[in-house]
């Protein structure tokens, strides 16, 4: 395991509404995220899981405090370079796949890639068919979500937050959609993924057995983080 | 924007009966357009081709001259008068033809002997207007060889063309001998060769053809010309060519148009309305299309929000909805082009529609503008949606 710290958080806030009737729904959050760990984030609904997740993925911004990501200050970037640094170095699966419907599962996953460089090319072409074969869905490459199972379009969502070789993966209740065979395989899969590439995940979960498969568990209550089974600030 | 258009061409395709009925809608208000602009283009040829088909598009007369003035005396009254015992001629005309004839857009060139005369037949008598032609350019100016009616388009030095209502009036037939007394007193006996109709009620009722050399003599002008009559293609183009020609002959030249002033502003207006009916068209499809892609973005907006949170930029997710718009303003643009021709197929060119018959010229339907300015407006139209798509926040569309 590297000690370099992949995310570092410090004294993260965030609040929802005006200044006077202001609900602080993150509490001054110190967090670091090593490269090549699979860690889970557990709490009850509403304890911020979702929120955080948001904004180590700069799909929000924090009302205070500092995020850097492989060295980057995102706090200062504006929406195109966070963007940017979104599409390259953070891979998102979600609850629901949120496929688009109008592609195949191979142009699923080539999206994210093909939208930045504006074009498909048979180089992404052969990384998606190869992301598609590693998550076991080879033979539904050209089948559209409508046409495929529910744990099949999260596998297709896992391929796709993979596409760009992202460095850190967030995953936000990824089988809380599915049953329990289905979330066992996909669990399973980012086991794999995580032990044979190397990329980080911190993943969301209600689902205490699938906390448990991860190396490290983060517990986070109204906002605070309450517990951390490495540390909050441990050098690894 | 390879893969954007890849993208918007998913989006175009993915509900093949919604983007039908929008194709549609679209193609409707192209086909009006196309159709008004045929129609409207139609009418106005059809009043200009009526108005300026038997007149000359450009005369030249020799100019009006000034009484000359002579010193006042003290006390006494002095009175101004023209001298109209003098006919004003051009007297040296021959050089003209040829020149005239050899300049662009100048399709016709006729010199003419003219003046006023009476028809006397018996106690009837009737008052014209006498056009002394050369028998080879009797139909340089009106095309009085395709309007006989009775008799032939022939102008011996006895023979004479009468107006269709004329010879009603008079009761003549072809053959008959009629005299005819100039405005100069001169008299002559004459046969109808032949009886023609223009179909405009002036020229039928007071025009009389004769051959240029026997109106010489009629109307005392041994050696000049009343005036030239030219004909100038296209029509529009008299009024500068009759400037070209006042500098180089020196001559008074008076355009069509000078003399039709309200043909034009009725054409005008005919066309400003037009144009209000063809803006009122492409507004609704603008409307039409910024609506469907609003509702587009509404319904896509989960999908719009993934694709922010994987990293797609607000600049590809512009380009895809107005490509999208574009897609179908080309598209429903070029399928109303087609419809239109289809419907204006049967419609025969205006030269041969019955009368009565909508005067549509399929030329002048605008295809080509119609399906370009549609695409245009499709894309405005979607600027408003696309840029709304663009400013979708992923989480809270995707609901995370």
């Amino acid at each position: 395991m590297s000690t370099e710290a992949l995310v570092r958080v410090r004294g993260l806030v965030k609040s929802f509404g005006s200044e006077e009737s202001a609900t602080t729904v993150l509490h001054c959050i110190d967090l670091d995220l090593f490269r090549g760990r699979l860690a889970a984030l557990q709490g009850p609904s509403g304890s911020g899981k979702s929120t955080l997740l948001n904004i180590l993925g700069t799909l929000m911004r924090p009302s205070a405090g500092e995020l850097c990501m492989m060295g980057v200050d995102l706090t200062k970037a504006d929406d195109a370079e966070l963007t940017r640094f979104r599409n390259r170095n953070i891979g998102f699966v979600f609850q629901f796949h949120h496929l688009l419907p109008d592609l195949s599962a191979q142009e699923n996953v080539m999206m994210p890639a093909a939208s930045a460089a504006g074009r498909e090319t048979a180089a992404m072409r052969a990384r998606a068919a190869a992301l598609l074969d590693a998550v076991g869905l080879s033979d539904r490459r050209l089948y559209r979500p409508a046409a495929m199972s529910g744990g099949q379009r999260q596998r297709v969502a896992v391929a796709r937050a993979l596409i760009n070789e992202p460095a850190l993966v967030l995953a936000d209740e990824p089988t809380g959609n599915l049953d329990r065979e289905s979330a066992d395989n996909v669990m399973a899969l980012l086991e794999r993924i995580n032990r044979d590439t190397g990329t980080s995940f911190l993943i969301s979960t209600h689902d205490d057995r699938i906390a448990a498969r991860c190396n490290r568990q983060i517990g986070l209550i109204d906002g605070k983080v309450v517990r951390d089974t490495e540390g909050a600030f441990s050098e690894k | 924007m390879r893969y954007a258009t890849k993208i918007a061409l998913r989006h175009f395709l993915s509900n093949p009966g919604q983007t039908a009925l929008l194709i549609s809608g679209v193609a409707l208000g192209v086909t009006v357009f196309i159709f008004m602009s045929a129609l409207i283009g139609g009418l106005a040829t059809l009043l200009t081709q009526r108005t300026v088909g038997s007149i000359a598009h450009v005369t030249l007369e020799m100019r009006e001259r000034s009484p000359g003035l002579i010193q006042p005396i003290e006390g006494a009254q002095l009175t101004v008068q023209k001298d109209l015992s003098r006919r004003e001629q051009i007297a040296v005309w021959q050089p003209f033809v040829p020149l005239m004839e050899a300049m662009p857009g100048v399709t016709a060139v006729s010199p003419q002997i003219r003046g006023s005369a009476f028809l006397m037949r018996g106690q009837a008598i009737a008052p014209v207007g006498v056009i002394g032609v050369m028998p080879d350019r009797l139909s340089a100016i009106a095309n009085i060889s395709a309007a006989i009616v009775a008799g032939e388009d022939r102008l011996p030095s006895d023979g004479i063309l009468i107006g269709k209502k004329l010879a009603e009036d008079l009761g003549l037939y072809v053959g008959q001998a009629i005299m005819v007394r100039s405005d100069r007193q001169r008299e002559r006996s004459f046969r109808v060769s032949g009886i023609f109709s223009l179909g405009i009620a002036s020229a039928d009722r007071q025009a009389v053809y004769m051959n240029f050399t026997t109106a010489r003599a009629l109307f005392d002008l041994p050696s000049g010309i009343s005036r030239f009559e030219l004909k100038i293609a296209p029509v529009t183009d008299a009024p500068r060519q009759a400037e070209i020609l006042e500098r180089s002959t020196g001559l008074k030249v008076t355009a069509w148009t000078q003399d039709n002033a309200q043909l034009f502003e009725a054409l005008a207006a005919q066309g400003r309305t037009g144009d209000i009916i063809k803006i009122f068209a492409l507004l609704t499809i603008m409307i039409g299309i910024a609506s469907a892609m609003l509702l587009s973005v509404m319904r896509r907006r989960s999908e719009i929000g993934i694709m922010r949170a994987t990293g797609v930029s607000r600049l590809f997710i512009l380009q895809v909805f107005v490509l999208e718009g574009t897609l179908i303003g080309a598209i429903g643009g070029m399928t109303g082009a087609l419809l239109a021709w289809v419907a204006l197929m049967p419609f025969p060119p205006i030269a041969q529609a019955p009368s009565g018959s909508l005067p549509i010229d399929v030329g002048q339907g605008g295809f080509v503008i119609a399906v370009l300015l549609t695409t245009l407006a499709a894309a405005l139209a979607s600027i408003i949606p696309a840029r709304r798509a663009a400013r979708v926040d992923p989480v809270e569309a995707i609901g995370q």
